[in-house]
């Protein structure tokens, strides 16, 4: 007879401190694994709703302004610095960690239209509704030291739009037209013009740092190489851009936020047909900024809302409100990829995270893989019903429901209208139109 | 003012008066040039004059105008227009063609009979005469700037489209790192470090004070500029391309070397000799080549080896009288060995003190003698036996070393084959080259290998490393069958966005939207009471695929029923054996044992017969499931009904409905299984009702979503490999937008994979 005795070396089950992991010997092999794709699945779901459960965007309020905030300026050295110009003409600095303002200046007399920091982050430019270009130091004045421009500019008209380059003194201003600015002279190096329109906003590309992209007032997108005495291209579209911002990453691609509630992305090679139409807001659209990663941008509405877009969908993946934020005028999104700063019409400045459910700070070794682990559960699962259901679930207004469910409305009137004059015609005498073409009037050489 | 610019006109035209008539004259010109410079000299006077009273009116004018102000009124001041007369003018050209037409002829006629202008001009004008095509007129305004314009969109899109490859690289990378320009990892150098922090504790006061005393540089570069420049020059991807490199050089050399040493070690004098001769043999072959191509060398060869038979001869090496030979020559009396050595000396005496006229043939003579020699003894059965045992399982596991042996072994077979004269040792000689070679070979295969799996992972951001250990097999695998989904997805946008086909932004992405609702979700609770969507409900069952091939495959399967009557032998009586009651005290393992078991539980319900009970139970499903006939016939319809009455055959033939038979049971073949086929409604819920948007088929994504990502069922390294998130950002870190500099590493990227 045969005898068995279990013998086992202490080593492959005892700690060696009581702070380390229990060992769990595992077994690997699937047959005796029946039910992994169920249980996957269960904490794919549980992941799902914690992640609701925990989705707190909203981070803090900065309030001082004493009229709704017009522009905002991301600082490009300190994480923690903010600028922020109000339609009074006031200008705040903002330090985010401690949520206060630590400095405040009368830059304009009228509207401050626009703020852009210098790349070196020692001075920043402001524009105003007074036909002025100032620039001012970073730094505080000192005790005793009246607050004054390090340089004035006196322009002809009102300038609506200003942007720095990414490397060197040259700035460029929009109103009646684009102007090229050399930092040391008081005279535009380079004025561009293209029939009679004003200018709505300017912006250089961060990565072809030479070009530039502009939106002016009848309704068309134009772009111009800095280097050349002439612009390169016009869009027009169906009805207005109110801003457009180019992608960090990504040299030849931008996205303009239009009047008609919708964003486009387009490829400046072809400009005949957007890249992408991002849909959902329920309202006009005033300020867009991308996402220093270049993958996601943000949207600021006129219907009171914050949308975040991945570049290549169509629909939003996040709504931010509050009950007390008015129309949103201007929105950027913070240089190390984790907040979202909006200033609107009630005077206030609004710290959101960008992804609703992180938790902030540094995280444990076990803690980032747990989180690595739980994300990927979801993005496997993603597709299931019930994970689905939980997950694109948002709150929203009521008003801005209601919109939107009439919006939708509207729109499946209008294909089915379309779709049956199409049925009832010549065969090939309506053809069908993409959503993409369907906004873009024409291109201009 | 206006007065004197008249005056002006009229010298012009004076000018042009006296000029006109001698462009006409031609030769005469000369002789009235005198004429026409005393002609000048007098108009000057003239003019002279007429300045003068040029400027007493001027004078007269501010009187008047001091007049006219005083009144109050300032009259302004009437321009005068001066305007050039068509006759005067030598440009104007006249449209009616008349005598006053100007041709090219007429004003280059006067070159050609002037002696002084040059040859050269002259034929220049000539050509010019010959050319008739005017020149186009310039185009409008709005026409050029148009065409700049394109032309400067046209050099900034190709500039843009520098970015592509960059820029679809990371579309398509599994993980993507920000920000992109990430600092060197390791020690930062002192005077950055330095630069922005001063002194504050005592003890670092005292520290500097200590080294400003001593004049020792606080803040004094570690690198030199040159060093610092070739740090920036070599990125840290180049420095690991080079270092592989050289290892790779490195552990060549070894090998090298540790041949060498081999070889040096060989105590065997036989291997020596060959060799020798090899690089004899190897030597007069180059050295007939030389004679050829470089005859001042092999006259220096020549030379050498004149000298070392000189040397030979004036020594006595070779000779019997050293002390090893003397010692030999006392032994070959009795010893046969002893015998050949000194013979063997003797021989290479003999050789080393000829003349070197015939070389060629001598060694012809040996080579034959060793051929005969080796012949008798091939190589390979000084092979180390191969002493596996075969029913030895531990032994079937193969060494390290062996393939190689094999290998070698093989090549040298192979060598002997295709060099069967040359000697043995010759070849056991280029059987070691050849291992060289095929070492050489296997590190370019190896490197292709690598290379492929690098071109492979197509920008990714990681170069994976490769490994041979089936933990890692296994994580390639799993991941890569989850990272399918990513991979497809983006091929899948790649495509669309290349095709283009009729897609409206909300039809395509209406997966993507949010379910935007009035609810606020404050606790999980509230989740489970979200109502569903009517676009989540579920939609009918799927019904049957292919009736057809079912069909056909139930056909067969009655005929195969007949044969095989499962049934039956399952109804049959079990034999019941006696269990003997000593008890045994034995593995759990022993089939007997379960055996035993089982009839121990069939003794325990031998009352209920629990099989034909089951196979009642599977029948009842079965009939349960099939069609049934439906009768639709109306008793007095359309004829007598009562009591005792039955519709006609033909009523009863018309009416009765029968179903289409249902596919076969998936339990037809499994007598001891009853698969229930009726859908269960609360499971579809929670399954997944279309194929989602980047998948193709069922089947990529069934196989997604059956491999797990967990730690419960994956080694860590497959979890870690699985969850890397996509995009990773540094905490704190201002992630910049992207700079040429990237462009460059991408370019340079590229072309290390094409150079190595």
């Amino acid at each position: 007879m045969k005898v068995k005795v279990l013998s086992r070396n202490p080593d492959d089950y005892v700690r060696e401190t009581k702070h380390d992991i229990q060992r769990v010997p595992r077994n690997y092999d699937p047959s005796l694994h029946p039910f992994e794709v169920s249980r996957e699945y269960t904490r794919a779901l549980n992941a799902t709703k914690l992640e609701r459960v925990f989705a707190k965007p909203f981070l803090a309020s900065l309030d001082g302004h004493r009229d709704g905030v017009n522009c905002l300026a991301k600082h490009t050295r300190s994480l923690s610095t903010l600028l922020s110009g109000s339609c009074d003409g006031e200008v705040k600095v903002w330090n985010l960690t401690k949520h206060e303002c630590v400095r405040t200046l009368q830059a304009h007399g009228g509207f401050v239209r626009g703020m852009v920091v210098r790349y070196c982050g020692n001075s920043f430019f402001t524009i105003g509704d007074d036909k002025t270009i100032k620039q001012w130091k970073m730094e505080a004045p000192g005790y005793g030291e009246e607050e004054e421009p390090l340089n004035t500019i006196l322009g002809k008209t009102v300038f609506t739009g200003l942007d720095h380059h990414q490397k060197s003194g040259v700035f460029a201003t929009c109103g009646q037209q684009v102007d090229i600015w050399d930092e040391q002279r008081s005279t535009p190096i380079r004025s561009f013009t293209w029939g009679v329109d004003s200018f709505s906003s300017v912006r250089f590309n961060p990565v072809e740092t030479e070009l530039l992209g502009s939106c002016a007032s009848d309704r068309s997108i134009v772009l111009y190489d800095m280097r050349e005495s002439t612009p390169l291209k016009k869009v027009i579209m169906t009805m207005r851009t109110n801003t457009l911002c180019w992608n960090p990453m990504e040299a030849y691609c931008f996205t303009c936020a239009n009047e008609d509630y919708n964003l486009y992305t387009y490829d400046m090679r072809h400009l005949e047909r957007p890249i992408k139409v991002h849909m959902d807001h329920v309202s006009a659209v005033l300020d867009v900024d991308y996402s220093p990663t270049g993958q996601e941008f943000v949207s600021a509405s006129f219907d009171k809302t914050i949308r975040i877009f991945s570049k290549d969908d169509g629909h939003s993946r996040e709504v931010y409100h509050t009950k007390r934020m008015q129309h949103v005028i201007c929105i950027k999104w913070s240089a190390d990829n984790k907040y979202i700063l909006s200033g609107s019409d009630e005077m206030n400045i609004r710290l959101w995270k960008a992804n609703a459910a992180e938790k902030l700070g540094v995280l444990a070794p076990r803690e980032r893989e747990a989180v690595n682990y739980t994300q990927k559960l979801k993005e496997k699962f993603q597709h299931h019903p019930q994970i689905r259901r939980i997950a694109r679930h948002r709150h929203l207004p009521k008003n801005i429901y209601h919109q939107k469910n009439e919006l939708r409305i509207m729109k499946e009137a209008r294909r089915r209208k379309e779709m049956n004059v199409r049925k009832h015609s010549k065969p090939g005498s309506v053809p069908v139109v993409s959503e993409k073409e369907k906004h873009v009037v024409s291109v201009v050489k | 003012m206006a007065r004197v610019s008249r005056k002006n006109g009229n010298k012009k035209k004076l000018k042009g008066r006296c000029s006109v008539p001698l462009v006409g004259l031609g030769d005469q010109q000369l002789l009235y040039e005198e004429e026409e410079d005393s002609m000048d000299r007098g108009e000057e006077d003239i003019i002279s004059s007429e300045e003068d009273e040029a400027e007493h009116e001027r004078k007269r004018q501010k009187l008047l105008e001091g007049i006219s102000t005083l009144g109050g009124k300032r009259k302004r001041a009437q321009g005068e227009r001066s305007e050039a007369a068509v006759h005067m003018s030598e440009f104007s050209v006249n449209t009616d063609g008349g005598p006053g037409k100007v041709k090219l002829s007429d004003l280059i006629g006067i070159f050609e009979k002037n002696p002084a202008v040059p040859a050269k001009s002259r034929q220049q004008l000539n050509n010019l005469r010959r050319v008739k095509k005017s020149i186009n007129s310039p185009l409008s305004k709005e026409e050029t700037e148009k065409i700049q314009r394109d032309m400067a969109f046209q050099k900034a899109a190709s500039e843009v489209s520098r970015w592509d490859s960059i820029i679809t690289q990371n579309q398509r990378a599994k993980q993507l790192l920000f920000p992109l320009s990430q600092e060197p990892a390791g020690p930062r150098p002192v005077e950055r470090l330095v630069a922005g922090w001063n002194v504050q504790t005592p003890l670092e006061q005292e520290i500097f004070a200590l080294l400003s005393a001593n004049k020792q540089p606080s803040t004094d570069p570690i690198l030199t500029p040159a060093e610092e420049a070739s740090v920036r020059a070599m990125s840290l991807e180049e420095a690991k391309i080079r270092r592989a490199e050289l290892q790779k050089a490195r552990a060549l050399q070894s090998y090298y070397e540790a041949k060498a040493r081999r070889d040096r070690k060989i105590k065997s004098k036989k291997y020596h000799k060959v060799q020798t001769k090899a690089k004899r043999k190897e030597f007069l072959k180059h050295f007939e080549q030389m004679v050829k191509t470089d005859p001042a060398a092999a006259l220096q060869e020549l030379n050498k080896m004149e000298l070392a038979r000189m040397q030979e001869r004036m020594s006595l090496k070779h000779q019997n009288s050293s002390k090893w030979a003397k010692s030999k020559a006392i032994m070959a009396k009795y010893n046969e060995e002893a015998r050949k050595a000194m013979q063997q000396q003797l021989e290479m005496n003999r050789q080393l003190t000829q003349k070197l006229v015939t070389p060629l043939n001598d060694d012809y003579e040996q080579d034959e003698g060793d051929t005969g020699e080796t012949d008798l003894l091939p190589h390979f059965v000084n092979d180390a036996v191969d002493g596996r045992d075969a029913s030895n399982p531990w032994m079937k596991g193969k060494l390290t070393e062996e393939p190689t042996q094999k290998q070698l072994n093989d090549t040298m077979t192979e060598a002997a084959q295709v060099v069967s004269t040359v000697a043995a040792e010759e070849e056991e000689l280029e059987a070691e080259e050849t291992e060289e070679e095929a070492l050489l070979r296997e590190f370019d295969s190896n490197r292709k290998l690598h290379q492929a799996q690098e071109s492979d992972i197509a920008g990714g951001v990681f170069l994976e490393e490769m490994t041979e250990d089936r933990a890692a097999a296994e994580d390639s695998e799993v991941s890569d069958c989850l990272s399918e989904f990513t991979i497809i997805s983006r091929g899948r946008e790649k495509s669309f966005k290349d095709t283009e086909e009729f897609n409206c932004a909300d039809f395509t992405d209406g997966s993507a939207q949010l379910e935007e609702r009035l609810v606020r979700i404050r606790t999980v609770e509230d989740l489970e009471l979200l109502h569903h969507d009517p676009s989540a409900e579920p939609g009918h069952p799927p019904t049957a695929k292919d009736p057809p091939s079912e069909e056909k495959h139930m056909g067969k399967s009655k005929k195969k029923k007949k044969g095989i009557e499962l049934k039956e032998v399952l109804t049959k009586e079990t034999n019941v054996i006696k269990v003997p009651l000593t008890p045994t005290a034995t593995d759990s393992d022993d089939p007997e044992s379960k055996l035993d078991q089982r009839e121990l539980i069939k003794e325990a319900f031998a009352g209920d017969d629990v099989i034909s009970s089951f196979l009642k139970d599977k029948r009842r499903h079965e009939d349960e499931g099939k069609p049934k006939v439906i009768d639709l016939t109306l008793p007095g319809w359309g004829e007598w009904g009562g009591m005792g009455l039955k519709p006609p055959k033909r009523k009863r033939k018309q009416f009765r409905v029968k179903s289409a038979p249902r596919p076969p049971r998936k339990d037809q073949h499994l007598p001891s299984v009853i698969i229930s086929e009726k859908r269960n409604t609360s499971l579809t819920l929670h399954q997944v009702h279309s194929l989602p948007f980047p998948f193709e088929d069922h089947g990529q994504f069934e196989s997604c979503i059956r491999s797990p990502l967990g730690r419960t069922w994956n080694t860590e390294r497959t979890v870690k490999n699985v969850t890397k998130p996509r995009v990773v950002t540094q905490l704190g870190a201002i992630i910049s937008p992207m700079a040429e500099e990237e462009l460059l590493k991408n370019n340079n990227r590229a072309v290390a994979r094409e150079g190595s």
